[in-house]
């Protein structure tokens, strides 16, 4: 009996391979340095994910399903890695002097983070049920030891062990979810759970439903939708920073993604269904992410509490379920990827201006920031205005676009309530340039260090994102709606 | 076909009522005249010496879970090295294997270097 290997088309996932074999060679070069030259670990990391990122250039028309039908490159995929390769970019430029400064042990520190990445880059390509419970559990391991990788603080170690519990009584009702749509379809491909709706249609088993459902809590625990958010506040704030700025950005990426094929590929037959569900997630989502916010001091908080935030508006885009939808949550995503890792960015900086181990983290140790640091200052006023949605930066687009496509879609109230939930946001974001501009630093001394140039540029690189395609979005869109066509395959 | 499944509930009635039977019969019937010697913990025959609770080390732990890393890819190994006969493109096959342990080595590498195998 002969069993024949389907061709292994390597090409269609380079970009994810080259990411691992950086993390590996990055693993393996960084035992055989020296302690006080592990700092340089960086730069080849930074290389591997550049290096992917051309990859993604090369590949970019390209709809090839790969690896026995299980991962599926198309222009969905190809777009989305873009963006996680841009978070991990960034999070590396960030990590330069901090990785070094607070002791975190680098040469692992760097190889997880670049696990980390190829886990969101293969979910993103994931079209089958056991290779996506795969890529996020890769990319949530990953994530679970880089949390608690500063073993100086305890609270790296208490969010870790959080992250860690909570995350797996998510997978698990993400895998039990799998387990019940299987035992209905009795294929795991998405593409045959779509075939199987097809032919049911709303008379779909009860299976069907469950396991949607299920599937929905697991997704929802990772992107940090409401009812499944309450990690998320304590583990922003206990990991290292700029692992929180690149989770914040990667994790939800990553799991957009898989929503995304789960309901508008595999579950298209049951739209009239989670399309309430995802509403009111959306709608909770916003509101508590938003309400809770305001009442932050800790600016690690507050932001955590802005990305459960931002998931909404995302949200909002997957519930409308049309390419405008579509279209919405890509550009949002692309540019939530620089305003948030951006912001996260300077509380790095602030922290190495002031002396306390975290300092930065507070809303007082930002006081008097334009006065000593005028140009840190104005990158993260920047960064607020987007993320408040003040025209005619970035932010305001992204969500501009969001909420028409709820409007097109005819869920007018959830449009409103996402307007009504930026106003009350520009009071938490623009009280930290209030705090920067206005108030005189009080008691600390500044510490009259030099930021580190690589990031400087991170957070130039940011704040000059959503400046600049906030001007001129077209070039972003245009990519953006050729992906989209595909994927709708019109 | 539910009624296939009779015999399976006659089984476990009958399993779950001898053993509440035998628990609950001694303790019913049985004559109870304790002692201090009786109620001591039994070890073995010998007298007890110290609480149970003590230090011990778990640098076991390491090898455990490195034993368990390696016990499970060898068994994906296994199946492999018994359909390997019969593999279409023969080199395919050798070079996913191949990729399979190569990454497993540079696990161990990483191990052996951090000293992970070293016993303090």
């Amino acid at each position: 009996m002969e069993i024949s290997i389907a061709p292994l088309n390597l090409l269609a996932i380079a970009p994810q391979i080259v990411v691992s074999v950086t993390a590996l060679v990055v693993l393996l070069v960084g035992l055989f340095l020296p302690e006080e030259h592990r700092g340089r670990i960086a730069w080849p990391s930074l290389a591997g994910v550049l290096i992917a990122a051309g990859l993604l250039y090369y590949l970019w028309d390209r709809n090839d399903l790969t690896l026995s039908a299980m991962l599926r490159t198309d222009g969905y995929s190809l777009f989305l890695n873009l963006i996680i390769l841009i978070a991990a970019a960034l999070a590396i430029l960030f990590s330069v002097d901090y990785a070094g400064r607070v002791r975190l042990p680098r040469t692992e520190y760097y190889s997880l983070l670049l696990l980390s990445t190829t886990g969101m880059m293969l979910m993103t390509a994931a079209v089958n049920l056991i290779t996506l419970f795969l890529a996020l559990e890769m990319l949530s391991i990953a994530l679970y030891v880089l949390v608690g990788l500063n073993r100086a603080e305890q609270r790296s170690g208490e969010a870790a062990i959080k992250y860690l519990v909570l995350g797996a009584f998510s997978s698990g009702f993400l895998l039990y979810g799998m387990a019940l749509v299987y035992g209905q379809v009795g294929s795991m491909a998405l593409d045959d759970v779509r075939v199987h709706l097809l032919s049911t249609g709303s008379q779909s088993p009860v299976l069907l439903w469950l396991g949607l459902g299920l599937m929905l809590i697991g997704f929802g625990f990772k992107v940090a939708l409401v009812p499944f958010h309450m990690w998320t506040p304590d583990v922003y704030q206990g990991a290292p920073t700029s692992v929180t700025a690149f989770m914040s950005a990667g994790t939800k990426v990553a799991g957009f993604a898989a929503l995304g094929r789960v309901t508008l590929v595999a579950f298209s037959g049951l739209q009239n269904v989670w399309i309430w569900v995802l509403a009111v997630l959306a709608a909770l989502t916003m509101t508590i992410g938003n309400l809770a916010a305001l009442r932050q001091t800790n600016l690690k908080r507050m932001l955590a509490y802005s990305s459960i935030a931002h998931a909404g508006y995302v949200l909002v885009g997957l519930t409308a379920a049309n390419r405008t939808g579509l279209d919405a949550v890509f550009f949002y995503l692309f540019i939530y990827a620089f305003m948030n890792t951006g912001a996260f960015a300077v509380l790095i900086a602030a922290h190495r201006l002031g002396s306390s181990p975290v300092a930065g983290e507070n809303l007082d140790d930002l006081a008097g920031l334009a006065e000593h640091r005028p140009w840190l200052a104005a990158a993260m006023a920047l960064l607020m205005f987007s993320l408040t949605g003040v025209p005619p930066l970035a932010g305001f687009l992204g969500k501009l676009y969001l909420f028409s496509a709820a409007v097109e879609a005819g869920l007018i109230w959830l449009a409103i309530l996402g307007v009504l939930n930026s106003v009350v946001s520009a009071y938490y974001y623009l009280r930290v340039v209030v705090t920067m501009y206005m108030r005189d630093k009080k008691g600390a001394e500044v510490v009259p260090a030099p930021l580190c140039p690589a990031l400087q540029l991170g957070i130039a690189v940011a704040a000059i994102a959503t400046v600049f395609w906030g001007l001129w979005p077209a070039s972003i869109l245009n990519l953006v709606t050729i992906t989209t066509r595909s994927f709708f395959g019109g | 076909m539910p009624e296939d499944y009779g015999p399976i509930v006659i089984l476990a009635v009958v399993a779950v009522g001898l053993s509440a039977i035998a628990i609950a019969a001694p303790a019913l019937f049985g004559p109870k005249r304790p002692t201090e010697t009786k109620l001591a913990p039994y070890e073995s025959g010998k007298l007890p010496i110290g609480p149970a609770r003590r230090r011990f080390s778990v640098q076991y732990y390491l090898y455990a879970t490195l034993f368990l890393l390696f016990d499970v890819a060898f068994l994906l190994l296994f199946p492999w090295a018994v359909v390997f006969r019969d593999l279409a493109p023969k080199m395919t096959g050798l070079l996913i294997a191949g990729i399979f342990a190569l990454t497993l080595v540079a696990g161990l590498v990483y191990v052996w270097k951090r000293g992970g195998l070293e016993w303090e």
